[in-house]
């Protein structure tokens, strides 16, 4: 089962601007899901589509099943959706906002678990203050609030963490940890890479409102991510071209230290590792030192939005 | 999206009550006042008397005026300012993205205009009652009038608030479109009163037919058949409240 199930999605403002393009992904039940990519990506114009904001030029969304277009109340009774702008009404306090929000999505308000909230969240002490009155870092907290008070299945958190600091972020995600080891689905975007490598178990990434890959974080960290051997010589060594075509290959590097290759998967699946560490000491004798240094997802995140925008250029 | 979700009906026409209590002073207090100092004013400058055509004095027959003038202004305040500070201020997403179909955000928004101005109406009343010899002649007309009323510029503020971008639109609708129409809708005089063909320009103020009817509640008279103008008033109900309902249905200025 799918929490969503987005096919073709497409979305071209009135001023001509195409945000989405034939988008389509699928985010797993239960999963932790990043979305990742630049900025004016298309992440937003994705969740406020989901969330009824943006209306969609073309495609379809299923959520559990349910075709989100025709069964919005359903679906929506489901959702619960951090924006990426704060907004509160003034004239209510914390309180009165979770309890609203409650009651707005048909759930009798449960004080316990708005006290819950509040307490996880660490807003117990500012609930009866007003939301002017709320520093950036607790309104943001209240946005998180706000979205997991009717208990959905499905959270969209978009930035939660922009201007909160380290501690509290780390608290944050602790309890979105629990949430989802709890079974709610939660979709991610940010732009802490290392927060969603540490986080999500699927990730995708998209640019200029394609979809560049989408897939479990595992396997995009194993078979997309590219690693280097770097071999350290204690000089620079400068590549012939005999060298160059012995260790083709591995795409030789010269370096200020050594030399620089990249590793791949042989036809077994297995790294390269031994034939490429082999094959430069049969050309340069044994290293000093050496290492091997894997891309993790920012490296793979700037590598392939880059390539994206140059074969568009 | 089929009405299914009371709750939140309930709950975002209690959120619209509670927002307007929050600011008494300024959502019911203040108009309440200013309702008086017209009606201090032109008991002044007019004196004791009695209004031409008619076999009562200005003071009685200004009081109704001026309470429903009251409760349509607030009704049109209550809807155009939560639409739109929600629009400025961000918050409207939260309504868009509630389980709450056109004809639920409609109900609540517009009952809660009703509760404000009928709050108004009644506070302007019972500070004058003690002053005023008027009577409540027919209790239904007075009841049927003042919610028609409410509904109908709770409506227009809805739609007002939709449309525009910031305070400075509403502000222009308020000035230019709902201040003369009220105004003009005789509050302050009778229409018998006025040359033929401002009657006959008055005929078409659907504002006029409010006011006089709600008046005829209190007073048993006015300038027209307050039962014959029950259909034009529950036809302009029913017109404001399917236009806010397929408004707000496909998201007109709100969804892009």
């Amino acid at each position: 089962m799918y929490a969503l199930e987005i096919n073709g999605l497409g979305k071209v403002y009135k001023n001509g601007n195409r945000a989405l393009d034939d988008v389509s992904l699928t985010v797993p039940q239960g999963s932790f899901y990043a979305l990742l990519g630049p900025n004016g990506a298309g992440k937003s114009t994705l969740i406020n589509m989901i969330a009824d904001i943006v209306r969609p030029t073309s495609g379809s969304v299923r959520m559990f099943g349910h075709d989100l277009f025709s069964e919005r109340a359903w679906c929506k009774k489901r959702l619960g959706v951090v924006p990426q702008e704060i907004a509160f009404d003034p004239f209510f306090t914390p309180i009165e906002v979770l309890r609203f929000t409650s009651g707005l999505f048909g759930c009798k308000p449960d004080d316990s678990w708005i006290e819950e909230l509040l307490t996880r969240l660490e807003l117990f002490e500012h609930r009866g203050k007003g939301t002017r009155q709320l520093s950036g870092g607790m309104r943001r907290r209240l946005l998180v609030a706000q979205a997991l008070v009717h208990r959905p299945e499905l959270v969209i958190l978009d930035e939660p963490t922009a201007g909160v600091d380290v501690e509290l972020r780390r608290r944050l995600w602790g309890f979105m940890r629990e949430q989802s080891s709890k079974g709610t689905t939660i979709l991610l975007t940010t732009h802490y890479l290392d927060e969603a490598e540490e986080l999500c178990d699927h990730v995708a990434i998209i640019d200029r409102g394609r979809v560049l890959t989408a897939r479990p974080m595992r396997e995009l960290l194993q078979d997309i991510a590219a690693s280097d051997l770097w071999l350290n010589y204690g000089r620079a060594i400068v590549l012939t071209d005999a060298d160059r075509i012995a260790l083709a290959a591995f795409e030789p590097r010269e370096s200020a230290e050594g030399v620089c290759l990249k590793l791949g998967r042989a036809a077994g699946g297995e790294s390269t590792f031994h034939v490429a560490y082999q094959a430069a000491v049969a050309r340069f004798g044994p290293p000093v030192d050496a290492g091997v240094k894997s891309e993790d997802l920012e490296d793979i995140f700037l590598r392939l939005t880059t390539k994206d925008r140059e074969i568009q250029s | 999206m089929r009405p299914i979700n009371p709750r939140g009906t309930w709950t975002l026409f209690l959120r619209e009550i509670r927002r307007f209590l929050k600011v008494k002073m300024q959502t019911i207090v203040t108009p309440a006042l200013t309702a008086m100092l017209y009606l201090v004013i032109f008991r002044y400058a007019m004196g004791d008397r009695d209004v031409p055509g008619m076999e009562i004095d200005y003071f009685t027959f200004l009081v109704p005026g001026l309470a429903i003038m009251a409760m349509m202004q607030n009704a049109f305040a209550n809807t155009s300012s939560s639409m739109i500070m929600g629009k400025v201020m961000g918050m409207q997403i939260y309504l868009l993205m509630a389980p709450l179909s056109a004809i639920e955000v409609v109900t609540a928004f517009l009952a809660a205009a009703v509760v404000r101005a009928m709050i108004v109406a009644t506070v302007f009343l019972a500070v004058l009652m003690p002053f005023v010899d008027i009577s409540l002649q027919h209790l239904g007309l007075i009841l049927l009038y003042g919610v028609a009323a409410s509904l109908i510029m709770g409506g227009l503020g809805l739609i007002s608030g939709m449309w525009a971008e910031n305070f400075d639109n509403v502000a222009m609708v308020t000035n230019f479109v709902i201040m003369p129409l009220t105004f003009l809708s005789g509050v302050f005089y009778s229409v018998k009163q006025l040359p033929e063909l401002w009657q006959q320009i008055n005929a078409f103020n659907p504002f006029f037919y409010l006011t006089d009817g709600f008046r005829y509640g209190f007073l048993g008279i006015g300038d027209t058949d307050p039962f014959a103008s029950v259909t034009i008033v529950l036809g302009s109900v029913a017109v404001t409240f399917v236009l806010c309902w397929y408004l707000w249905h496909i998201g007109w200025r709100m969804k892009d």
